[in-house]
């Protein structure tokens, strides 16, 4: 199939974030990591559990086969039988991330949601991010606030950074100093550009690129998944 | 057996200056807005807000009640930002507790379990506990040795939470997909006050429902449309209109006194 989008991209890169998963609990926020889910589940990983976001788990036909109120979402969390896409209003170097405020804690130049589940889900289960406008004011040398526990700071024995998926492009942690590293570019984006967009300088050794989505994958996102094309809104061509 | 049936405002009277109020409810779903309303009709100050915040969040704000908030997020769900809170952090108006979520239940639970404090693996590494340094952390006394935090109980002097159905002694139910954490909320408090859509002499449905029972409960307010803007569902979802409407003024303070007096006054 011809003219796939970076937003479309984007949703396999966000489906690939979920390979060998298996019988885990996925919980993206945000359309574009909850179409990866979902495009994740009707192909490579069929055992995943999605939640529909309130309190119930959803079959891919949209049937309930589960109950998933908050306060059992945070037995799962304590489980640790989830993956998490969560967004980032920061992400730093050493994975740090930040939805909670800018500036000075005590009096935050800009009030932001708040801790949220980041730092329980962070400290207990894997955790990845999705950030759609990839820019040097979200990718920071350090977050102003630390909600979601970067490498740097991690403790215990369940923590663990996967990838950050954004608009240009796949990260991981797996340096030795577990520092930024750039997996891949998206097609049509420079190594350049992606480190041009970044406060702090990327390890980027063997850069590959993205990998286009199948046909499979692409008949299912736009006839099944997402057929108004909500994911281009997010993610302009 | 007895009738605790009460109007809204005889629920918040015994709400004094400085006490720690516990809502129900989570962002901006199922709050007891007819009860938070209620408290905006009195003189009371300084209060202790200890919630998983939504509109409730901004509306004390606004009326200068809160003192300090405990809180794993405040969010209007549907907006993600609410305006009024936003506007007294940015202020410093306010003193915060903020914790992660999860926290902020295993704290609602050590009250209801009349604890000290409950470890969990939560806030470990985070910001959480530069900002909350009076939160400890306690080792494991067994082989593991595991660092862990030992969040301290949150109890409550109140708590005002919203339910589907409630019978005059106080048994309430949720009709909805989730219970949030209202018998939590309940738990915690020494004084439990629930609002509800409809007081009835019998419940339908399943037993499981029955989130409340009468020993959890001082006082009964049949407050129907009482969670509104808010979600209430089976009975009524979110007015989004009437939110976006709060949102617009919370934002533009020209417009609230008239929002204020058209809607809450």
């Amino acid at each position: 199939m011809s003219d796939i989008t970076r937003a479309e991209i984007c949703v396999t890169a966000c489906a690939d974030l979920f390979l060998g998963a298996g019988e885990t609990l996925a919980s993206p926020m945000g359309l574009i990591p909850s179409l990866g889910a979902k495009l994740a589940r009707l192909t490579t990983e069929p055992d995943l559990l999605l939640s529909d976001g309130e309190a119930y788990l959803l079959t891919p036909e949209s049937t309930v086969e589960g109950w998933l109120p908050y306060r059992k979402v945070f037995d799962v969390v304590a489980h640790g039988r989830r993956h998490v896409v969560m967004g980032a209003n920061q992400v730093d170097r050493f994975g740090n991330q930040n939805i909670s405020a800018i500036g000075d804690h005590a009096r935050p130049t800009r009030q932001l949601l708040g801790f949220r589940g980041a730092p329980g889900n962070t400290i207990n289960h894997r955790t990845s991010y999705w950030v759609p406008r990839h820019s040097p004011r979200v990718l920071v040398e350090a977050v102003d606030v630390v909600s979601g526990v970067g490498y740097d700071h991690a403790v215990g024995p369940f923590h663990d950074v996967h990838r950050v998926v954004t608009n240009l492009a796949v990260l991981d942690f797996d340096t030795p100093d577990h520092s930024m590293r750039l997996v891949s570019t998206h097609p049509g984006v420079s190594v350049d550009e992606v480190q041009k967009q970044t406060s702090f300088p990327l390890v980027a050794d063997e850069v590959s690129e993205t990998r286009l989505p199948t046909d499979e994958e692409l008949e299912l996102l736009r006839t099944v998944l997402d057929p108004d094309s909500r994911r281009d809104r997010e993610v302009p061509a | 057996m007895r009738d605790k049936r009460m109007t809204a405002d005889e629920a918040v009277s015994g709400i004094k200056d400085g006490m720690t109020v516990g809502i129900g409810g989570w962002g901006s779903r199922r709050k007891p807005m007819a009860l938070v309303k209620a408290l905006l009709r009195t003189d009371v100050k300084d209060l202790v807000v200890v919630t998983y915040g939504g509109p409730d969040v901004g509306l004390l704000c606004a009326a200068g009640k809160v003192r300090k908030l405990v809180y794993g997020f405040v969010s209007l769900d549907s907006i993600p930002y609410d305006p009024w809170f936003k506007r007294v952090r940015e202020a410093g108006g306010i003193e915060v507790l903020e914790l992660d979520e999860g926290m902020f239940q295993t704290g609602l639970r050590a009250a209801a379990h009349r604890l000290p404090f409950l470890p969990i693996r939560a806030g470990l590494g985070s910001d959480v506990l530069k900002y909350a340094p009076e939160i400890k952390t306690i080792r494991s006394p067994y082989d593991d040795g595991e660092e862990l935090v030992a969040m301290p109980a949150l109890k409550l002097d109140v708590a005002l939470v919203h339910l589907n159905r409630a019978d005059r002694h106080g048994n309430a139910q949720y009709l909805g997909p989730d219970p949030y954490f209202d018998d939590l909320f309940c738990l915690a408090a020494d004084r439990r006050y629930v609002s509800c859509e409809r007081i009835v002499e019998t419940f339908d449905g399943p037993p499981q429902t029955l989130l409340l029972n009468r020993m959890m409960v001082d006082g009964v307010v049949e407050a129907p449309g009482g969670a509104g803007f808010t979600s209430c569902v089976p009975d009524y979802p979110r007015d989004e209109k009437l939110q976006r409407e709060y949102a617009e003024a919370a934002a533009d303070l020209e417009k609230w006194p008239d929002f204020y007096e058209r809607v809450l006054g």
